[in-house]
């Protein structure tokens, strides 16, 4: 249990590290580390797939989306950093005012938590259930991976001019 | 039900809760369209783990784990289309500030 | 054999994208148009064609868990329906030839997306096709690459994955108390009163994001920029039937089927319904913009829809399902009516513009019959659905909102009199002596619509017997 809670304060480290940090390419890193956080914390849960899937897609795929993103829009000089990080100190310092204030009014509540729950599915193998239950989710990916085909050939190409 | 599984859905609920309050403020703070996407991940990641949480809790822990793999698919696609609706907004106007692209009032 | 109507495009999309494009982009049209209607068709013949109980014949890997009722089959219809007008719009307005192809594509993306949103019976699997149905309409704002529909696009973004994430919060919290996302599971999960807490927590997180998707007053800051920035056909699409779906329909089934009606909820729903007739209503009033006008027109009609699910009564459900169908028609056709006058005059602001109904005689007659349907004169079908509605507000004892519905109606034709003297009636106006009608291929949306709007209220004893009054049935 105690490395369960390092690893869920280091992840709300991260995220908050992800949020407040000034340069946006800084932001993406702190993502990466977030999702890399968090695919520990999937693994400890018992989700070794899902674990390895928020690995490779989401700390690798998606900060390469970031990126690439970033460097096509981004060009801060160093003046304007200075002046972003003043505007900025202004807005976001409130976050962790709020988190703790949140911590604070959560230690107070706790809800009660005796559940019956129903006999849960006699099928443990993630990738029998995926096959064999929710196929029609696997359609669904598939599907969506076809309009982001046709996402990325309408709006990455460049027009003609 | 197992006593000690409950034990540890609260603080972990907490933590959910923190990821939510940090999302949502990261997209209603900035004026930048890459830092709202990116509280919008803060977002998802939050979603992710509650989801895996309450399956491991109420032992459906498969179930959850097909549900994050269908999730994380699904959420790289939307990213691949709003960067590129970034990438476009940016060759239009030459900016991603939110401040400077205010042509459509609600 | 509901499933049917998720692989045949399917199979149909892959079959386009094979090689020898050429001769695919030339057929693609009328396969996409075979579709389109062969969905309504078969839907509106329904009595005939046994839907639920022939077993689906294509082995167990594509037996779905799929369910149609009298509610869903009233959608499915609107949905071949719209689209089919949409893509007949988009033959004539979208020139580029490679860009035509993608919009078929995603269109029929899109209807798969929405026929398996109306058809599936498990929480999650709803999830995943509200997500396939929002992000096709998310690339298909931003088809053209305008500088407007990207920022409309952008914000639809944001505000869309914000409200679906808090609906998969509640799939989540739905899975805690119930083992799992099945409609038949939470309904029971929900009655068990140990759960409260969590239970009202993941209905009103779930309700929340149902009322963003739908665009209603609090939560409507994206939808007019949608709408109104989006190439004309993607606007007929969108107006006419996404929304619905993804947000009216799935409130309805959520709340009809699965979270049960209580007290609060029926306040809550009916409240935000009458602030949307009126709040949208009074907002149409002020806008310069065509298309502009119509998506605050279509903020006040989805109000008339949330009141009357909000109601609850099987009356009120059957006049709900009927305005949705009356709305994908009518709100097409004006859609379509905007159109036509905007690939004649070049742009889309309703000032400056005069006497346009004696130059586009067709477009002038259907766009009248279109704002008579959506203000609620007999004997357009129009008139039935907020009779029906208003009607079983009166039964419910409701009669501040009854009223208040009765008296919108009159703001809504305020501004489409507006609407009409500055677009249609009056004089010509200076530059505009040389404007003919459209094409054919435009005009028969129109005429098609706008006789489908005056048949249902002609015929609509016969339509409200055998088909609507059947939706209020699937109240439990």
């Amino acid at each position: 249990m105690a490395i369960n809670i390092i690893l869920l304060i280091a992840l709300l480290l991260a995220s908050l590290w992800t949020v407040m940090t000034i340069r946006l390419i800084r932001s993406v890193v702190g993502l990466a580390i977030t999702s890399a956080i968090l695919s520990i914390i999937m693994f400890k849960l018992d989700a070794p797939l899902a674990a390895v899937f928020e690995l490779s897609v989401c700390a690798g795929l998606i900060s390469v989306i970031f990126v690439t993103t970033i460097s096509f829009t981004q060009r801060l000089t160093q003046e304007r950093l200075k002046l972003r990080r003043k505007e900025r100190m202004g807005k976001f310092w409130y976050l962790p005012l709020i988190i703790c204030t949140a911590a604070i009014l959560l230690s107070f509540w706790r809800p009660s938590l005796n559940f019956q729950f129903p006999a849960p599915l006699k099928e443990t193998d993630a990738r029998n259930i995926l096959w064999n239950m929710r196929h029609l989710d696997l359609l669904g990916q598939v599907i969506v991976l076809l309009a982001g085909a046709f996402g990325v050939v309408i709006l990455f190409k460049e027009e003609k001019r | 039900m197992n006593p000690e599984l409950m034990r540890m859905f609260w603080p972990f609920a907490v933590f959910v809760i923190f990821l939510f309050i940090m999302g949502t403020y990261c997209i209603m703070a900035t004026f930048n369209l890459i830092r709202a996407l990116i509280g919008v991940e803060i977002l998802v990641k939050a979603a992710t783990l509650l989801i895996l949480l309450v399956g491991h809790v109420s032992g459906n822990g498969a179930l959850a784990q097909t549900f994050v793999i269908t999730l994380i698919v699904i959420e790289v696609v939307l990213m691949v289309v709003a960067g590129g609706v970034v990438l476009c907004l940016f060759r239009h106007n030459r900016t991603i500030d939110t401040r400077k692209l205010n042509n459509l009032k609600g | 054999m509901p499933s049917l109507l998720i692989l045949l495009p399917l199979s149909f999309l892959i079959i386009l994208n094979l090689p020898f494009r050429d001769i695919l982009q030339r057929a693609s049209f009328w396969v996409v148009a075979f579709f389109c209607l062969f969905q309504s068709i078969a839907v509106a013949l329904h009595p005939f064609i046994f839907w639920s109980a022939l077993p689906d014949p294509y082995g167990p890997f594509f037996s779905f868990r799929l369910s149609v009722d009298n509610l869903s089959l009233i959608l499915l219809f609107s949905i071949g329906l719209v689209s089919f007008v949409s893509l007949v719009i988009s033959r004539y307005t979208l020139l580029d030839n490679k860009q035509r192809f993608n919009f078929l594509n995603l269109l029929l993306i899109i209807v798969i997306g929405m026929n398996a949103t109306v058809m599936v019976t498990d929480l999650f699997s709803l999830y995943v096709f509200l997500e396939v149905t929002s992000l096709s309409s998310f690339i298909l704002i931003s088809l053209k690459k305008d500088k407007l529909a990207l920022e409309g696009a952008f914000k639809y973004i944001i505000l869309s994955i914000t409200a679906t994430l808090a609906m998969l919060s509640a799939i989540a919290l739905f899975l805690l108390i119930s083992g799992d996302t099945s409609f038949v599971a939470i309904y029971g999960a929900l009655g068990n009163p140990q759960h409260v807490f969590f239970s009202k927590l993941a209905i009103g997180l779930f309700i929340c994001g149902l009322l963003v998707k739908s665009g209603i007053i609090p939560f409507h800051g994206w939808l007019p920029d949608a709408y109104s920035s989006s190439p004309n056909s993607v606007s007929v699409l969108l107006a006419g039937i996404v929304t619905k779906v993804s947000g009216v329909y799935v409130l309805m089934r959520m709340v009809v089927s699965v979270f049960g009606l209580n007290q609060a909820l029926q306040d809550i729903l009916m409240f935000l319904g009458c602030l949307s007739i009126v709040l949208g209503a009074l907002a149409a009033l002020g806008q310069t913009d065509f298309k502009r006008m119509l998506s605050y027109s279509s903020i006040s009609q989805i109000g008339y829809i949330v009141l009357a699910l909000g109601c609850g009564s099987s009356l009120a459900i059957a006049g709900a399902a009927f305005h949705i169908l009356n709305h994908a028609i009518f709100k097409s056709l004006l859609f379509a009516n905007a159109t036509a006058v905007e690939e004649k005059t070049g742009n889309g602001s309703i000032e400056g513009l005069g006497g346009l109904a004696a130059k586009m005689p067709f477009t002038g007659i259907t766009s009248l019959a279109a704002f008579l349907s959506t203000a609620g004169i007999p004997p357009f079908s129009g008139f039935w659905s907020k009779f029906i509605i208003v009607l079983a507000l009166w039964q419910a004892g409701q009669y501040t909102y009854a009223s208040i519905a009765l008296l919108a109606s009159v703001l809504t034709l305020a501004y489409f009199l507006i609407l009409q003297r500055n677009v249609f009636f009056g004089k010509v106006a200076s530059g505009l002596e040389g404007v003919r009608e459209v094409r054919v291929g435009l005009i028969f949306p129109q005429v098609l619509l706008a006789v489908l709007t005056l048949g249902i209220g002609l015929f609509a004893p016969f339509f409200l017997s055998n088909f609507i009054l059947a939706a209020g049935n699937i109240l439990k």
